[in-house]
Parts: C-alpha cells; sequence; structure tokens
C-alpha cells in the first residue's frame, strides 16, 4: 500500500540553510547538503528546499547547491522559491531536483502550470498554495502570504489540478507556526474533491498532529520544518507512532 | 566496467548517474549508436510523456536499437514503460520487449501514485539481499499489466508489474536512483550482474 509522506522542509539563502535549524551533532547545521543526508538517513520520505534569495547570484549558489544535493542525497526533493519561467525548471530539473514548487509565477499566469507539466511531465509540478481565512473564505495569497488575492483556495486547487499539477502543497496560513495543528477541514475538503495528491503544510507541533492530519485531513504527505530542525519531533518516533495508529509509513 | 546511461532527451539522467556514482561506478551519458550498443550494461531512463518521449527515440534511431541489445539493460520508470508493447499515454506504440499493455490507474485512485510503496512476490536476481515488501519510490500515472515477464508486484488499487525481465531486459517502474538504500541495492545488483 501507498504509505503517507513526512517532508521536512528547508529554507535556503544564497545556498545556506536559514532560520532555526539546530541539529546538536551536526558539525555545520547551515550546509543543506549536510542536513539533506542527514534527514534523508533519519527516515524522511522527502525533502523540500525553499529558496528565499532575493538576488541573482543567490539563486545561482542554489543551483550549485541543488546539484550537491542531487550527488549525495538517495531521497527525491523538491525544490521551490522564485520560480517563474521553464528555463528556471529546466536547470533545476537538469542539476538534479526531483521536482519543482511554484507558487505566485503560477497564479500571475496560470499558463505556466500547463507548460511545465507538457514539458516535463506532471509529476514534477507541485504548485504551492498559500491561503488563509477572511470572513469565513479561504482565500488565496500572493507573496509569501503577504498579499491577497481574489482566488478561492478550493477553486484555485482545482484549476490547478486540471492544468496539470502533479501535486499540490497546502499552507494554512492561519496555521503556520502555531504549532496547533495542521487546517485538517480544509485539508479533508481539498483531498476529496481533487483527484492528485494534497501535501500538509502549517502548524506542525506534536505527534497527534500528524495523526490527525492524516486521519482527519486525509493528506498524502505533511510537510514541517521546526519541530524536525530543533529535534522536537524525531522522524522515527513520528513514524513509529503513526504505525501505532493504523496509519501506513515506511519504516 | 563500461556503462551507459541512454540520454536522449527525456530523462533525469543526473540522478541515475549520481547514484551509481555512490556505488563506485563511473557511467557515460550516450545517445549514439554505437557507444549504447559496445556497453557492458544500458540503463535507459526516463521521465515526462511517453509519446514524446518516444519520438525523440525515433528521432535518434534508438527505437531500432534498444530492442535488439544483447548485454544486460535496465529500464527505468517510463524507460520500463517504452520497453512495453503498448501504453495508452498518448496510445503509444511501445518497443515491443515486455509483451504487455501498459494502462491508466483507475480514476477513483489519486493519480500520478506518488511516493514509497513495497514491492513483493520478488522473482529474480536484481533483488538479491532485498526482503519481501521492500519500500520503493514512484511515481507514475500509468501501470504495467501482471504477465509471465513480471518479477515483481506492488499495488495500487490492483496489483500491478513493479519490475519486468525477459532475457537480457529488466524493467523497473519504481526509481532505484532515489529509493534509499534498498534502491541502491537493485542498481548495484543490476551492476554487478
Amino acid at each position: 500500500m501507498l504509505t503517507k509522506r513526512i517532508i521536512p522542509c528547508l529554507d535556503i539563502k544564497d545556498g545556506r540553510t536559514v532560520k532555526g535549524v539546530n541539529f546538536i551533532n551536526l558539525i555545520d547545521a547551515g550546509d543543506p547538503v549536510v542536513l539533506a543526508k542527514e534527514y534523508a538517513e533519519k527516515g524522511a520520505d522527502e525533502l523540500v528546499f525553499l529558496d528565499i534569495s532575493a538576488t541573482l547570484e543567490g539563486r545561482k549558489t542554489t543551483l550549485e547547491m541543488v546539484l550537491k544535493v542531487a550527488e549525495q542525497v538517495n531521497i527525491p526533493f523538491t525544490v521551490g522559491g522564485g520560480i517563474s519561467s521553464i528555463k528556471d525548471v529546466d536547470s533545476l530539473l537538469k542539476s538534479g531536483a526531483d521536482k519543482v514548487s511554484i507558487n505566485s509565477s503560477a497564479i500571475k499566469r496560470p499558463e505556466l502550470i500547463n507548460e511545465l507539466s507538457a514539458k516535463f511531465g506532471s509529476q514534477c509540478v507541485v504548485v504551492a498554495i498559500d491561503a488563509k481565512q477572511i470572513d469565513g473564505q479561504w482565500m488565496v495569497h500572493l507573496a509569501g502570504g503577504s498579499i491577497p488575492t481574489e482566488l478561492n483556495l478550493f477553486n484555485w486547487a482545482k484549476e490547478v489540478e486540471m492544468r496539470g499539477a502533479g501535486e499540490i502543497l497546502f499552507t494554512s496560513m492561519d496555521h503556520d507556526g502555531t504549532k496547533d495543528g495542521f487546517a485538517n477541514e480544509a485539508l479533508s475538503r481539498l483531498s476529496t474533491e481533487l483527484h492528485i495528491p494534497i501535501i500538509a503544510s502549517g502548524g506542525a507541533g506534536t505527534i497527534q498532529h500528524f495523526v490527525d492530519t492524516f486521519q482527519i485531513g486525509k493528506s498524502d504527505a505533511a510537510l514541517a520544518a521546526s519541530v524536525f530542525h530543533f529535534g522536537e519531533i524525531k522522524i522515527h518516533e513520528l513514524k513509529e507512532n503513526l504505525r501505532k495508529n493504523n496509519i501506513n509509513v515506511r519504516l | 566496467m563500461n556503462i551507459v546511461i541512454i540520454d536522449y532527451g527525456a530523462g533525469n539522467t543526473k540522478s541515475v548517474q549520481f547514484a551509481c556514482h555512490r556505488l563506485g561506478f563511473s557511467p557515460v551519458l550516450s545517445n549514439d549508436k554505437d557507444v549504447i550498443r559496445l556497453a557492458d550494461k544500458v540503463i535507459f531512463p526516463g521521465v515526462g510523456q511517453a509519446s514524446n518521449a518516444m519520438q525523440m527515440l525515433k528521432k535518434s534511431g534508438l527505437d531500432s536499437v534498444i530492442p535488439t541489445l544483447t548485454q544486460p539493460v535496465l529500464g527505468i520508470c517510463l524507460g520500463m514503460q517504452l520497453l512495453c508493447n503498448t501504453t495508452e499515454e498518448g496510445h503509444t506504440q511501445g518497443l515491443g520487449v515486455f509483451d504487455v499493455a501498459v494502462k491508466r490507474f483507475s480514476n477513483t485512485l489519486k493519480v500520478p501514485q506518488m511516493g514509497w510503496n513495497t514491492i513483493f512476490s520478488l522473482e529474480s536476481n536484481l533483488f538479491l539481499g532485498l526482503k519481501n515488501d521492500a519500500y520503493m519510490y514512484l511515481v507514475h500515472s500509468y501501470y504495467a499489466e501482471i504477465c509471465e515477464h513480471t518479477i515483481s508486484q506492488t499495488n495500487y488499487g490492483l496489483n500491478y508489474s513493479s519490475a519486468l525481465k525477459r532475457d537480457n531486459f529488466y524493467g523497473v517502474q519504481f526509481h532505484p536512483e532515489k529509493s534509499s538504500t534498498e534502491g541502491a541495492q537493485i542498481l548495484n545488483n543490476f551492476l554487478t550482474l
């Protein structure tokens, strides 16, 4: 049976890991390659690198990092952040990334999803959606969640699927950073109404939150950053607990 | 040993190449017929859309070369599917090495199947040292049915062929290059056949 996936997310700036990575036993926790290998060995199913570099030079460094990760890491990984063209995707895939994640660029020009899935295949096109509730409606936001759009989460998710996305990474901005659990109601609706895998993101704080997002949120995968980076949740222990709850995981 | 990864423009050749490096092998990427014919081992990767990939094979004339190879050949993912008779994806005629049809998963499932699933009913030296129900990483919307060439099965809505073998030809639906140490074991088994 297909297993549920656990995905640590690493923020990358100018080829280095940023923000709150606090592994005790690592010589250089700022080195994404070292971290990625560590996570692969600890049982992570996939990795996501989010490039937050602001400069062209920084992005070039990230491309070199992608190559190094591909050289040394034996599990799949996705790269997201600032991707807006076929050329961007081509360079990332050629450097060894398995999938790319697009967000704002897909909202600005939805045809990009069609173009990417036609050229590279749906399997490598992840569309990330940031949304929060405004007057009871889930509204999609741009630019890391700072700019609201007119798009309704569920309508946009369906459009994204129709245009050829292979997977959706949904981050609830209402839950992100709260460590209070994932947005399971919205996730469950996405999972039921769509026919592509849904990755839950935002709100992970405890092992129970992961149990809930798989059982109640019907998510196919769960992504988290700080709980893993600070060692608050160990991946192996998490997976053992998921299995105890009859959730199928790779152990 | 002379290992060639077929580079025809439809594959994540880099990942396969890196995985071989990690095992201490140094494969070359090539679409040159003679280089491929003279190799000790041939890896035939592939991601993307079947009919496009087939067109690229035809453009380079490799469609007539690959089925005639006599050394061990390993098709990975779309590479495996292209070695089959036909695929429903783009109504594509395959290379016909494996006498089986490739069909689309049912719409009642999430498609593509994406993630880690188990392989069982293992029946080949390709799986030497592996346990039944080992986890492999898979990403695909189409599957090969169970047939006389099936050497491993996986279940997603139904049991299908996650690996095939006929004479010197092997095909795996999963990505050994991305399937942790167990995947590396399979790749190593192939490279040391």
